[in-house]
């Protein structure tokens, strides 16, 4: 949707217009809704229908065999495979001057807020399930970028695994990142209402969630980085302002 | 007095009559045998007059609450089941205890060993109660009835299945209840021991009781005709009464 | 009898003290208990008191309860191949639960989620008692629990599908197979009160249990109304059963294998074996709950799983003996 030229684009899929999960909802709703099935698309008769690398992987190749071209976004997992999967969609939508652009200047705020970085800070991101992410995830590169260290690392997770509470509790992050709860309760989000965290989330001066801006691999990223970064320097000032006081 | 008083009873299973209007009293020191041809409703009857099936009319029993009931009556259905391999000895003292005693009690403890050392167990105690024989199982939960130490026993074909020395001992120590002033009430297929053993026979036929009486008024030609549709042999003789049913007519 | 319930009562403390100082966490033995006695500061007498402390107390509460349950219903229905969860009563349970979970009628963590549970249990007892009733045999039985289980799973799925939480399909897992994870001292207190009136509802039932062995007729006429003794057991076990589902998911086989495991040992009799049931289900929950958390700490194995690897075997064992007794026919 930022790359597209008007009429470029003809459809988006329903995910687009869930707020847990995208941060352009607004600009979704512009566009009719599709629910990722085969035949759907298929009647559209799209020039090109993007997927992600993993996703709905199905009705891709029913929509190869039937000579509609795919293109299959890679999965991001780090900041450079977000600056690669803008040039590479600008390439497959004609619009290379665009993409490079944009490309460009992610790259160079990307390095601003790298720049600044001096303590490290550690941090850990934990969400339904008890389930943590790495250093080799898109959410660990956010975290990596903000200049934290993840707990997750320490704990010998690289990608993304569970993390047992009490593992959490003893390696004492000093920022704990929990996802928005979803609408409707279930089991696997208890573990965020845990007395535990809960005594952790206390003792601690931010409440941070991780929002839509950490899903996929798109220049918003940033948006969530600047956050992520003004949280570390608040604790680097709250350190100073302790350190002062004794 | 008696111990077990049925008026005008009776029972209809859906739309069918099993029996009506079956009135019946049972005193203390009789051992009446209940006797009939398949199907005629001796075993309904007796659950009937325990208060376990919907009847009309009254029975003494049925009326009272669980807990009296099970001071006035033992019930022994024709099932015989022993559901765990519990000892002997705990199985007798079921009874005790629904007489009311606990079972480490001298009462209970009394009560336990007179029925064990009556049904020839004292051997018995420790072992597997649903691992016995089948005859050793009826002697055992003949025990379990006997330790109830109720008035009146009331028994379904206790004697089914059991082999003669079995069966013989069996119907004595009903015999030897009533002569002690207790009461047994009993259903019956073996007309031979029935007729040898019983003080009273009780002929249930034709949805109501056909015949009431000493075993030699109710064994007669004309009623085993009827009831059962046999020829039979009765004679008294030194040895007692001796009976025989002879062909199908 | 006696030396029986010593050796239980000690290995019930035992691991309770061993599933104390067990934990993906690398705490000292001793520490680890005086982390959790003083408290104090940081992060371990948090991790003792608020996940440790929870876990175990309700490893010996669903342990217990699902014990003590599995030796009433086969005490009642005078068959050792009944159990909770074979019978679908857990099942029913946890579809109660996920009900009100997912129709966002409650939290998790709150008193109706109990309730519910209970609700789905008691109509899951009252099914198998009328379809399979006291005088059904085994087979009769089991096909009425393969019946409330399917049918109680299947619907199970069909809510946690449907929710629009995305975290929620994924949960069929946990409420099939059970498990004591995470979960805080609010479900201990959500559980206690369920255990401890189930419990007392079903140990009044001792002696018309044992009177039960000889059969329905002689229990009745030995003094005990089984009318009321059939509807304290039923929401007693759906007491124990839906408290139990609610805070750990369905969890089998642990009323199949201990009241089969400790009947020698109490001389079959089925009042004994409600209490050394209690105990022994303690023992094996506690057990299984360990064992999870040795064998693969990463990967939140469910408990349902290591008492299915014990259970189901002694289960098809039991099978095997109940067809040899009755002469080739399972009935």
């Amino acid at each position: 949707m930022l790359l597209a030229s008007p009429g470029q684009l003809i459809s988006v899929s329903d995910v687009a217009s869930d707020p847990q999960v995208s941060a352009m909802i607004d600009e979704a709703r512009a566009y009719p809704q599709n629910f990722g099935r085969a035949e759907e698309i298929y009647l559209m008769k799209p020039d090109l229908v993007l997927v992600g690398e993993y996703s709905r992987t199905q009705a891709a190749e029913m929509l190869e065999r039937l000579g509609v071209p795919v293109l299959r976004l890679p999965f991001a997992r780090s900041m450079e495979d977000v600056a690669e999967g803008i040039r590479l969609l600008g390439q497959a939508l004609g619009r290379a001057a665009e993409a490079e652009a944009m490309a460009a200047d992610f790259e160079a705020r990307l390095a601003t807020l790298r720049a600044e970085v001096r303590s490290n800070p550690r941090a850990a991101l934990y969400s339904a399930n008890g389930y943590t992410t790495g250093r080799l995830s898109l959410s660990g590169q956010i975290l990596l970028a903000a200049g934290f260290s993840n707990v997750a690392d320490e704990a010998g997770i690289p990608i993304g695994g569970n993390l047992p509470m009490e593992r959490l509790v003893m390696a004492e992050p000093d920022l704990l990142i929990t996802a928005a709860p979803y609408p409707g309760a279930s089991r696997s989000e208890d573990v965020l209402r845990h007395p535990a965290v809960q005594a952790m989330r206390a003792a601690q001066t931010s409440k941070m969630i991780s929002s839509n801006d950490w899903v996929c691999g798109t220049p918003y990223v940033l948006r969530a980085i600047e956050t992520l970064a003004g949280e570390r320097r608040a604790l680097d000032a709250q350190d100073r302002a302790g350190e002062a006081g004794q | 007095m008696s111990v077990l008083t049925l008026d005008r009873l009776s029972v209809t299973l859906r739309t069918r009559s099993i029996f009506s209007n079956v009135s019946l009293r049972v005193a203390p020191g009789e051992f009446v045998g209940l006797i009939g041809p398949n199907g005629a409703g001796k075993t309904t009857l007796m659950r009937a007059a325990l208060g376990l099936i919907p009847s009309t009319g009254r029975s003494s029993l049925a009326a009272l609450t669980a807990r009296d009931r099970a001071r006035a009556v033992a019930w022994m259905p024709q099932s015989r089941e022993i559901a765990w391999p519990i000892p002997v000895e705990r199985l007798v003292a079921l009874g005790a205890e629904a007489a009311g005693h606990s079972p480490t009690g001298r009462a209970g403890q009394t009560a336990i060993e007179a029925a064990m050392s009556r049904m020839g167990l004292t051997s018995y105690k420790g072992r597997a109660a649903s691992r016995l024989s089948g005859g050793e199982q009826a002697r055992a939960l003949i025990a379990r009835a006997l330790a109830q130490d109720t008035p009146l026993l009331m028994a379904d074909e206790p004697i089914a299945g059991l082999d003669p020395a079995h069966q013989i001992s069996t119907m004595e120590v009903f015999a030897a209840l009533a002569a002690e002033g207790r009461a047994a009430l009993v259903s019956l297929h073996d007309l031979g021991l029935a007729a040898r053993h019983c003080t009273r026979l009780v002929l249930l036929a034709e949805g109501g009781i056909l015949a009431d009486g000493t075993p030699a008024e109710v064994l007669t030609p004309e009623n085993m005709a009827r009831a059962f549709g046999v020829s039979v042999w009765h004679r008294q003789t030194g040895d007692g009464p001796i009976f025989q049913p002879l062909e199908v007519l | 009898m006696r030396l029986l319930f010593i050796i239980l009562i000690l290995l019930v403390a035992g691991l309770f003290v061993a599933g104390l100082t067990v934990g993906p966490a690398d705490t000292g033995f001793t520490e680890a208990l005086a982390a959790l006695v003083n408290g104090g500061d940081g992060p371990l007498p948090l991790v003792m008191r608020e996940i440790r402390l929870p876990r175990a107390l309700l490893a010996v509460m669903v342990g217990a309860g699902l014990g003590l349950s599995g030796a009433a219903l086969q005490g009642y229905l005078r068959n050792p191949l009944a159990e909770p969860g074979l019978i679908g009563v857990s099942n029913a349970a946890a579809l109660g639960a996920v009900v009100v979970i997912h129709a966002g009628l409650v939290a998790s963590g709150t008193l109706a989620l109990p309730f519910a549970a209970l609700g789905g249990a008691l109509i899951g007892v009252f099914l198998v008692l009328a379809l399979a009733g006291a005088q059904g045999g085994s087979l009769t039985l089991i096909l009425a629990g393969i019946a409330i289980s399917a049918l109680a799973g299947a619907l199970t799925s069909l809510v946690l599908n449907l929710s629009p939480n995305p975290f929620a399909a994924s949960e069929i897992v946990f409420w099939m197979m059970g498990s004591l994870a995470d979960r805080s001292i609010v479900h201990v207190g959500l559980l206690l009160p369920f255990v401890l009136v189930g419990g007392a509802m079903i140990l009044s039932l001792a002696r018309g249990l044992d009177a039960l062995t000889l059969g329905e007729d002689a229990a009745e006429t030995m003094g005990y109304s089984l009318t009321r003794l059939r509807l304290v057991l039923v929401i007693g076990v759906a007491a124990i059963v839906g408290g139990a589902t609610a805070v750990a998911g369905a969890i089998g086989f642990v009323g199949l294998v201990v009241p089969h495991i400790l009947r020698p040992f109490v001389g079959a009799q089925p009042s004994r074996l409600l209490w050394a049931s209690a105990l022994g289900g303690a023992v094996m929950l506690q057990m299984a709950d360990i064992l999870v958390r040795v064998i693969l700490p990463e990967r939140d194995l469910k408990l349902g799983v290591v008492t299915a690897i014990v259970g189901a075997p002694l289960f098809l064992h039991l099978i095997v003996k109940t067809r040899r007794e009755s002469g080739g026919g399972l009935a």
